[in-house]
């Protein structure tokens, strides 16, 4: 009894643990896509937050300063992107890609000093009284404070999105730009500040792989979660809510098939590699299926370059 | 501050004075003045491109004008963007809808203001809209609204700023006769309460109808101030082309007793949430006539092309007979061939690919039926020949057959379409909104090349939303109703007001009994 909850508590952190990097992402990454602009450097920027984020953990010995260089990086990397697609119009697809294959390069580059380099991680916080809950206390309430601050982070994105007039403004610029400039919305100033939140989201995803989830660095630590994160977007069809969900489906989904393996039942970890990508491609299939409801939430000018001289 | 100056434009709401605007080649503006006193209903009149969209854009704030002051109740100001433009007083409602099809009416009409979407707001809609007649539920989702209830909500959005001057870019085009007669009811009651309106338009009927001043553009330039209601439709057109417009009259033909096109019991099921069903539709189109299509936006007008053109197959190939053969499951292409051509309703994007060259979009087309190819591949000599002869064949106003389509004004774009689709010589030619926003003078062109391909002997199939259009040039007219066609009338026989009751989904014999 007490060895099977001891697992099983075991387990569920390890799923709050592969769930939280992705919830990071995807929903920076969700409001970068609802207000129209689709940045597939998620995975760059994420090895960007890795890579700096740990560094400067390990030399100031400061978790803080450490995540909030990991922030900065990922924005930084997410200013240049929009530069190029915003400013300069560039394709958002092709300057997306070549953010994440720059920030692999870029962060191999500065990493190769920390590899090997043990970092004692992100100390747990437990919050009064609930932790002490058998079972519960010790899976939901003994965690790190970036587990806390990614629940957080979706209930306010959720609510900003559908309550505030900020979040209408970043829809409406998501669903038709034209028409928001025409009302005189700063069509390029919402998407700038929208894509240096998801990359702000990006780093801070990096920064939990590298300093809470590892905790060390290792050159291409993300391991493709930032490409999970983006399919998560889509799976989740742009709903905090789903994505949250979609974030711990996965993540358990990642974990259990290591556990599988310990029971002994061999599941080829290939086949659950694909998963969250077919799962997705089952979700685009059922949003361009006739009749659905599920594409009034997709936004409709995503990866459009907007010419606000018109 | 001069007192003469002041005296004359006494009661002035808002002065525009020397407005000038360049663009890369083009002076779009050119020292415009344009007044617009209390409560009155002022036209601003011109073809497209005369710079009507380019001073309204100024009055609004979207754009700043090189040169020129705008006085508003006699005090110099500087409008640098629509809020500023809200602020003193001044709404706008767009020619192409500035909604959101995601969002709730609300949240559009929250987004117009710069309010926040909450339960006041909800209830101050409710309440205007009621107030004016103006039927619209906030808590909709605005993809699922007809045409007409779009526009109401930009109405209801303006009206709700308590504006002193509205702005209307086009208001009636996508109008069915009835819902425009309401908007004067509305615009003339808004106007009895003092607020000004700066009414955008090219229809010369309505403008005399309504208003009580008028602004002519021309070339960028004011030519003309007029009453409009002194004025005849015939002497405000020639003032607003700068010549004598040459209208096309109506003509009477004799059309053969062979069918060209048949329709046979065309049914097609909605696919998509927002598609109109077809229903058994019946057609015989005989060769040297035209058949207009009535009826308002989204009543399968979309759906009907789309048969015709080939973009939808039909499952029965003898559903559709050209010439007594059956096509209803052969592609667009071999259609063409056959003498089939089609120009539907959006210009960009369907009938033209915005990105390529007028040649290159000439030669999509064209290839089936004109011999623009050799050995299989595109003979450029022979595309430019083509082109440059629609070009010139049409008056279209480009800088060469290396043009973008997407650089083209809509009217010179639509002429180039219909052009290229004559050029074809085709046995029947369906066309959708052939005049869709286009100027007077090249409608007159449109509609005159129409006509001629009719007495040549070509079927001709319009559909339209544009009922005096529809009246001018038909010899035949129907009318197309949630998917179904309307018995065929004589042209003559029928009333505008009988054609309204045909777009209703009565009979003409039904409306006789009420």
């Amino acid at each position: 009894m007490s060895i099977d909850s001891s697992m099983l508590v075991m387990i569920g952190l390890t799923i709050i643990s592969a769930a939280t990097p992705l919830v990071f992402a995807a929903i920076g990454e969700l409001v970068v896509e609802k207000s129209g602009v689709l940045n597939l450097g998620v995975e760059g920027m994420m090895l960007a937050g890795a890579v700096s984020g740990f560094a400067v953990a390990h030399l100031t010995g400061s978790a803080l300063l450490g995540v909030l260089t990991g922030v900065g990086a990922g924005m930084l990397l997410a200013l240049i992107f929009a530069f190029l697609t915003l400013s300069l119009r560039a394709s958002q697809v092709a300057t997306g890609l070549a953010l994440t294959i720059f920030g692999i390069g870029l962060s191999a580059l500065l990493g190769q000093p920390l590899i090997g380099i043990a970092y004692e991680g992100i100390p747990n916080y437990s919050v009064p009284y609930l932790a002490d809950i058998p079972v519960l206390g010790q899976l939901l309430f003994q965690n790190d404070l970036l587990v806390y601050g990614s629940f957080a982070l979706v209930l306010a994105v959720s609510l900003f999105l559908k309550y505030t007039q900020a979040g209408l403004i970043v829809r409406a610029v998501g669903d038709s730009p034209d028409a928001a400039h025409a009302l005189g919305y700063p069509v390029l100033r919402v998407r700038y500040l929208a894509t240096l939140f998801g990359g702000a989201c990006a780093g801070l995803a990096g920064c939990y792989l590298s300093m809470a989830y590892a905790p060390m660095w290792a050159e291409s630590m993300s391991a493709g979660r930032g490409w999970i994160a983006l399919a998560l977007v889509v799976f989740a069809t742009w709903r905090p809510g789903r994505l949250l969900f979609g974030a711990y489906f996965f993540g358990g989904i990642t974990i259990l098939q290591l556990h599988a393996q310990a029971f002994g039942i061999i599941v080829p970890s290939q086949l659950m590699s694909m998963l969250p990508y077919i799962a997705t491609i089952a979700v685009l299939v059922l949003i361009s299926s006739t009749g659905s409801s599920l594409r009034r939430n997709a936004p409709a000018s995503i990866g459009q370059a907007f010419h606000p001289t018109k | 501050m001069g007192s003469t100056e002041s005296k004359s434009f006494e009661n002035a709401l808002v002065s525009m004075s020397g407005i000038t605007k360049a663009y890369p080649g083009t002076l779009a503006n050119d020292a415009i003045d344009l007044v617009v006193r209390r409560g009155e209903i002022h036209a601003l009149l011109g073809e497209n491109g005369a710079g009507k969209s380019t001073l309204v854009k100024i009055l609004y704030g979207l754009l700043q004008a090189d040169s020129g002051h705008i006085e508003w109740q006699g005090v110099p100001v500087d409008i640098t963007s629509p809020a500023r433009a809200r602020e003193l007083g001044i709404a706008l409602v767009f020619q192409h809808f500035s909604l959101f099809d995601s969002l709730s009416v609300l949240e559009n009409i929250a987004l117009g203001m710069a309010v926040p979407a909450n339960k006041v707001l909800q209830q101050k809609i409710i309440d205007v809209s009621s107030r004016y007649g103006l039927p619209i539920d906030p808590d909709r989702q605005v993809y699922s609204l007809s045409v007409g209830e779009r526009q109401r909500i930009e109405i209801v959005r303006c009206l709700l700023q308590e504006p002193k001057l509205l702005v209307m870019d086009e208001p009636t085009s996508v109008l069915t006769p009835q819902e425009v007669k309401e908007l004067f009811v509305t615009l003339r009651r808004l106007s009895r309460e003092g607020v000004a309106i700066l009414y955008i338009s090219h229809k010369l009927n309505e403008i005399k109808a309504l208003c009580s001043n008028a602004t002519i553009l021309r070339n960028g330039k004011r030519v003309a101030s007029a009453d409009p209601t002194a004025e005849s439709a015939h002497s405000l057109a020639s003032l607003m082309m700068g010549d004598e417009l040459d209208a096309p009259s109506r003509e009477n033909r004799t059309p053969s007793d062979k069918v060209m096109l048949r329709l046979n019991n065309v049914s097609v099921i909605a696919v998509e949430q927002h598609d109109v069903p077809l229903r058994q539709v019946n057609l015989n189109v005989h060769a040297g006539e035209i058949v207009g299509i009535a009826g308002v936006a989204g009543n399968g007008q979309d759906e009907l092309l789309a048969v015709i053109s080939g973009e939808q197959y039909l499952s029965d190939e003898q559903a559709l007979l050209l010439d007594g053969e059956p096509i209803g499951t052969l592609s667009p292409g071999q259609r063409r061939q056959r003498g089939l051509c089609c120009v539907p309703e959006e210009r960009l994007g369907h009938a033209a690919v915005p990105g390529m060259s007028l040649s290159e979009n000439a030669f999509l087309t064209a290839h089936h039926r004109s011999d623009l190819r050799s050995v299989g591949l595109i003979n450029k000599r022979k595309s430019r020949r083509f082109t440059e002869r629609v070009i010139e064949q049409f008056n279209v106003q480009c800088n060469g057959h290396l043009s973008l389509a997407g650089s083209l004004s809509g009217g010179n774009l639509q002429k180039f379409i219909v052009g290229r689709e004559i050029e074809q010589k085709p046995s029947v030619f369906v066309v959708s909104q052939p005049t869709w926003g286009v100027d007077a003078g090249a409608a007159a062109a449109i509609h005159k090349s129409l006509q001629a391909m009719a007495n040549n002997g070509a079927a001709v199939l319009v559909i339209s939303q544009d009922l005096d259009e529809l009246m001018l040039i038909s010899d035949r007219i129907a009318a197309l109703c949630a998917g179904q066609l309307s018995k065929v009338h004589l042209t003559e026989s029928v009333s505008v007001q009988q054609l309204g009751l045909l777009m209703g989904g009565a009979s003409i014999e039904q409306g006789a009994h009420v």
